[in-house]
């Protein structure tokens, strides 16, 4: 059974060996390997199928009944790759992919790397063998890269800068035209359909080496980067450390230079450790001045609070260039209660934002609630956010914060209805439920009820 | 003052916010009192013993603000007055409420006192009888509900003051009073 295929070396966690070359191109899972008939070999059944550029490898699932030993078909020994026919069959079953694979005398698959099956070796006998897929893996694609890999012939390009006598690239070129591909000094000839197949393998062959250079130059690349973020983490660490071990009598000199290696950080785009805990690196400290300045004039214009989103985006319009992130934004707010700033970051239960003056109180927004709310016409109807908005001199967004806080306080209460969201005078507190009738004399009740009976 | 049917409203029954469930604690504590006593007040007046949350309920709406209690309110109300044991759900789905304005020992307390009124003591009556005869005329028992009448009368056979017996057709139980 498994003595026809080529072994594949797999690892302790089971993966296959890869050669220094080979490269893994594409997975299937839950694969089954039928043969054309049951003399060669029996069905392998439900494994996972790798292709690399070199071998095609079937590993068994551990699930699997019977200890199969992981296989390979070397590409070299695959003649032809059948082309997928879609019928209406072949929407109903699992797909599959059917090829052919050349078979030396001994009755195993054909090894070109091993001496048995010598150049006589290609076109004595072969063997139809189906994959079919019944996992949910991409078919097709896999089918893509099968046929360029199969076509690039990456084996070729190892073996002959490794040994350049003509046996070792002994490979059953797609049509098995014969011998008349090689000359008896070992040059190959470019005549007639195999010399224009050879000419397109040599192009390949180039476009492949170019590109494997070009990775080589991507890999060293990526080694160099990683220095780099081992060193920045390094750095990092430092930083972190050195200032939770800071003595009181650090001079000048060190805290300079940690600032340095702040801003350098800050420059690579790390973020420096230090700002969460203590008074943050000395761009955003300067970020933070400069916003609550410039923030000043806005305030007052809103009638003392601005939305978050509001005020980053006028800031960043100001600045014109040097544009800062939505995180800047944030920590430099949050920078304010460390300074003596007359400016202070809020955040509302419902979860917007808003910088207001730290003069700023709720009771005199409440109390101008109060007397809005109590005035007759609002007596009658209740108020909206925008009479709100209009009456305080706010933004409607941030007369709706004011309201639902006051709501909150028990000032005001809710009324929804298919008018809308309003807000009344809370009259709850005054009604006692065991004397729901009586109406207390020159109560928020009585001024309520003279209100609302004028309209009769 | 606004009256629905002969019953007299309270004041707050025309302020809007009073009909949308609140949201803050406080406020919303305040709110149930206030519809749990309405309730039980209008069904004791208009004698309702069930109220169906799917169907019009005259107390759950005012057309002179146009407002209406939603489900969701009415539920929270209902189920506040079921929590204080003055109400109980009939269904699973809470659809329909059976509203105790007097609790079942009180209705019992007042079946006690027909029978001594009326001398019934080792009388039999049927069921029927106590709630449409003519003794109960002009009574709290007049039209009560039946349901409420069985409880409250089981409850009483419990502390050994009557006897139910099963009469003639299947819809006429009887009960013998030895109070």
């Amino acid at each position: 059974m498994s003595n026809f295929f080529s072994k594949a070396e797999v690892t302790s966690s089971g993966r296959p060996v890869l050669p220094r070359n080979e490269v893994e191109c594409h997975l299937l899972s839950a694969v089954d390997l039928e043969p054309e008939d049951h003399r060669h070999f029996s069905l392998l059944k439900s494994g996972l199928l790798i292709l690399t550029t070199h071998r095609l490898i079937w590993l068994p699932s551990s699930s699997a009944s019977t200890p199969t030993s992981a296989s390979a078909i070397p590409l070299a020994a695959i003649s032809h790759i059948f082309s997928s026919k879609k019928s209406l069959k072949s929407v109903f079953h699992s797909p599959r992919i059917r090829f052919q694979v050349l078979v030396s005398s001994d009755g195993r698959v054909f090894d070109p790397g091993s001496g048995s099956g010598s150049s006589s070796g290609s076109g004595s006998r072969s063997v139809v063998v189906t994959a079919v897929i019944r996992g949910k893996g991409d078919c097709d694609g896999f089918l893509v890269k099968f046929w360029d890999s199969w076509r690039a012939r990456a084996w070729e390009t190892t073996e002959i800068s490794g040994s350049g006598s003509a046996s070792a690239s002994g490979s059953g070129a797609a049509t098995g035209t014969g011998g008349g591909l090689y000359s008896s000094d070992g040059s190959v000839r470019m005549v007639g359909v195999a010399g224009i197949l050879r000419k397109e393998q040599e192009m390949w062959e180039s476009t492949d080496k170019s590109l494997q250079d070009a990775f080589q130059d991507l890999n060293a690349l990526m080694s160099k980067a990683k220095e780099m973020v081992m060193l920045a983490e390094k750095m990092r660490q430092k930083l972190l450390f050195g200032t939770s071990s800071q003595t009181s009598g650090t001079n000048d000199e060190d805290m300079g230079s940690k600032e340095e290696m702040q801003d350098w950080l800050l420059s690579v785009g790390i973020i420096s450790p230090v700002t969460k805990e203590s008074a943050g690196a000395l761009y955003h400290q300067q970020l933070s001045r400069q916003l609550a300045d410039f923030v000043r004039i806005p305030l007052e214009r809103a009638g003392g609070m601005i939305n978050l989103i509001d005020a980053y985006c006028l800031f960043n319009r100001a600045r014109g260039t040097e544009l800062i992130s939505p995180d800047d934004m944030l920590q430099a707010c949050s920078l304010w209660e460390k300074f003596d700033v007359p400016v202070m970051l809020r955040k509302f239960d419902s979860g917007v934002m808003v910088i207001q003056n730290k003069s700023h109180s709720d009771e005199e927004v409440f109390a101008r609630i109060k007397s809005l709310v109590t005035k007759p016409e609002a007596l009658r109807t209740g108020i909206s956010p925008t009479d709100a908005a209009m009456t305080l001199g706010i933004a409607p967004a941030m007369a709706k914060e004011h309201l639902l806080t006051a709501e909150s306080k028990g000032l005001l209460c809710r009324d929804i209805s298919p008018d809308g969201f309003r807000f009344y005078i809370n009259l709850f507190p005054e009604i006692d439920p065991c004397n729901m009738y009586f109406v207390k004399d020159n109560g928020i009740c009585s001024t309520w009820i003279k209100a609302v009976s004028t309209t009769g | 003052m606004q009256k629905l049917g002969d019953f007299k409203l309270p004041h707050f029954f025309n302020y809007p916010p009073y009909f949308t469930l609140q949201p803050v604690r406080e406020t919303r504590e305040k709110q149930i009192q206030l519809w749990k006593e309405l309730i039980l007040d209008y069904c004791r007046t208009q004698k309702i013993f069930v109220i169906r949350l799917e169907e019009e309920f005259p107390l759950f709406s005012n057309s002179v603000i146009e407002r209406t209690l939603s489900h969701e309110a009415r539920e929270a109300f209902l189920s506040a007055l079921v929590a204080e044991g003055r109400a109980e759900w009939l269904d699973k789905g809470r659809r329909n409420c059976l509203i105790l304005w007097h609790r079942i020992q009180e209705w019992a307390d007042i079946i006690v006192n027909f029978v001594k009124d009326n001398g019934f003591e080792d009388s039999v009556m049927t069921v029927e009888e106590i709630r449409s005869g003519i003794e109960s005329r002009g009574t709290e028992l007049q039209g009560i509900d039946r349901t409420i009448l069985v409880r409250a009368l089981k409850l009483l056979e419990h502390k050994g003051k009557l006897a139910i017996f099963k009469g003639t057709s299947t819809d006429d139980e009887g009960v013998k009073f030895s109070v």
